[in-house]
């Protein structure tokens, strides 16, 4: 193993790494001179505690234009803001409205909440994770009580036609929760503009935060229809043994990652300082030149539609005649690239992709990716696909 | 020396999390404020409060106007007589 061997990072789409450095700072400021329980008590350090919440739900709502910081509520990651939001809305005997492509944070709830009784539609995709929206229409029945969607697959970075599902879902009255955990930070969310009602993300992806941080937006009267799954303390209304109606309060049990809140609220703060344009300017960019210099490559299949204004930066490829996991593991320890061989926890991607049970390398540069890394990245994949 | 809680409101919430939304609104507005924990004869509630000046009542009730539901606006002469630093 060569030593002193740069790092290039391109597992973004799992957890972005490097975090900026004021992330870094507002954590560590949080637990130096803060550290009290935020809400749950009256003195000057609780409350300090409070403030830091209140701000990152300021923060957070600003980002995806919602009105009502209250209607941010925040959890440990996408998957618990999903769970909360299909177990608590869903009922047996309600249809529920999916694509072939989702992650398992929604296809496992929603595979178990199917043997509970409830219709499960899952619309095709094409292989290269297209979505038509005349589908979703057509998958619709008098019982659909919920369209779920991702916003950009995880597999292939595909961008999903929300804006158009969302208006579909709104015309006919179903609730529509959106899975932005690998768009939030990434592309600009304006959840009114894409009719989304209730909205799930991670906080450690593209928003900058540390893990154990997520959000789940709320949107208008949505909350009187989702049951809480998790009940207990919330510093407010301590004399009833009910837990409270209100927002954040109702899906809040129990205190709060407030050192890691603290982070995610610098996180999306920085995004808001550099510019989600520029952003996304940037990750487009490093696809473009990750496609286009990928596709020459003798062995390397690059999967997904091939086209970085229509995808994320999430590529899935393939080697011809390797195995994947081995081949990660050359990355890795030769050439000190770190990637994520595999399903990348989306059986369902894969099996309309047609890389199922075999998998991808998948490669998630970021912001803080260069061109060069890239370019070092295909190079030594090409080397490896060439032995 | 005048009295303590003389010309004071209390603004209570559903929430602490409202209440420091509130206290937001009034930093941004500059209307003076000042949290405290409700009192345990306004309600059982064991969060947090706003104590206001009296007069400033309708500009903190424009201030709240759509941005937070306010749940009661006491005054603390009538239910309180001392205590409320």
């Amino acid at each position: 193993m060569k030593k002193e061997m740069p790092l290039i990072y391109m597992d973004n789409a799992a957890t972005s790494w490097p975090k900026p450095r004021v992330v870094i700072d507002a954590m560590m400021r949080f637990s130096r001179d803060i550290g009290a329980n935020p809400g749950r008590s009256g003195h000057r350090q609780s409350i300090e505690a409070g403030r830091t919440i209140i701000e990152a739900r300021e923060a957070v709502a600003e980002l995806f234009s919602v009105s009502n910081p209250l209607r941010i509520i925040f959890t440990k990651n996408a998957t618990e803001a999903l769970n909360i939001a299909l177990y608590g809305l869903l009922k047996p005997g309600d249809h529920v409205i999916t694509s072939s492509i989702e992650h398992n944070s929604v296809m496992r709830p929603l595979r178990y909440l199917e043997r509970q009784g409830i219709g499960l539609t899952c619309v095709a995709c094409s292989t290269t994770g297209l979505l038509d929206p005349a589908d979703v229409i057509a998958s619709i029945r008098p019982d659909t009580r919920l369209i779920t969607m991702t916003h950009a697959s995880n597999v292939m970075g595909t961008i999903m036609p929300v804006r158009e599902v969302g208006r579909i879902a709104r015309s006919h009255g179903i609730p529509f929760l959106l899975d932005a955990a690998q768009t939030a930070g990434s592309i600009p969310i304006d959840v009114e503009d894409l009719s989304v009602d209730i909205l799930a993300c991670a906080g450690h992806k593209s928003l900058f935060g540390p893990q154990g941080t997520g959000i789940l937006y709320v949107g208008k009267g949505m909350e009187s229809i989702i049951a809480p799954i998790m009940r207990g303390g919330t510093g407010s209304r301590s004399e009833s043994e009910e837990q409270p109606e209100g927002l954040p309060d109702r899906f809040e049990a129990g205190t709060l990652n407030t050192p890691g809140i603290a982070g995610l609220c610098a996180g999306v703060r920085f995004i808001v300082e550099e510019g989600i344009d520029r952003i996304r300017s940037h990750e487009e960019k490093l696809t473009e030149f990750m496609i286009e210099s990928l596709a020459s490559c003798e062995g390397v299949t690059v999967h997904g539609c091939g086209d970085a204004k229509r995808q994320t930066a999430v590529l899935s490829i393939s080697l011809k005649g390797r195995s994947l996991s081995d081949a990660a593991l050359v990355l890795d320890e030769e050439y000190g690239i770190l990637t994520r061989p595999g399903l990348q926890c989306a059986p369902a991607a894969h099996r309309t992709m047609g890389t199922f049970p075999a998998g991808s390398i998948r490669l998630s540069p970021g912001y803080f990716t260069t061109e060069e890394d890239v370019a070092m990245t295909v190079r030594s994949l090409s080397a490896i696909a060439g032995d | 020396m005048t009295n303590k809680t003389h010309g004071y409101l209390i603004v209570l919430f559903d929430s602490t999390s409202a209440a420091l939304l509130a206290e937001r609104l009034l930093n941004r507005k500059s209307i003076a404020y000042k949290i405290i924990p409700v009192p345990r004869r306004l309600s059982s509630d064991c969060g947090v409060c706003l104590r206001i000046l009296e007069e400033d009542r309708l500009a903190v009730e424009e201030a709240f106007k759509g941005a937070v539901d306010v749940q009661a606006i006491c005054c603390l002469e009538s239910k309180i007589t001392s205590d409320i630093g």
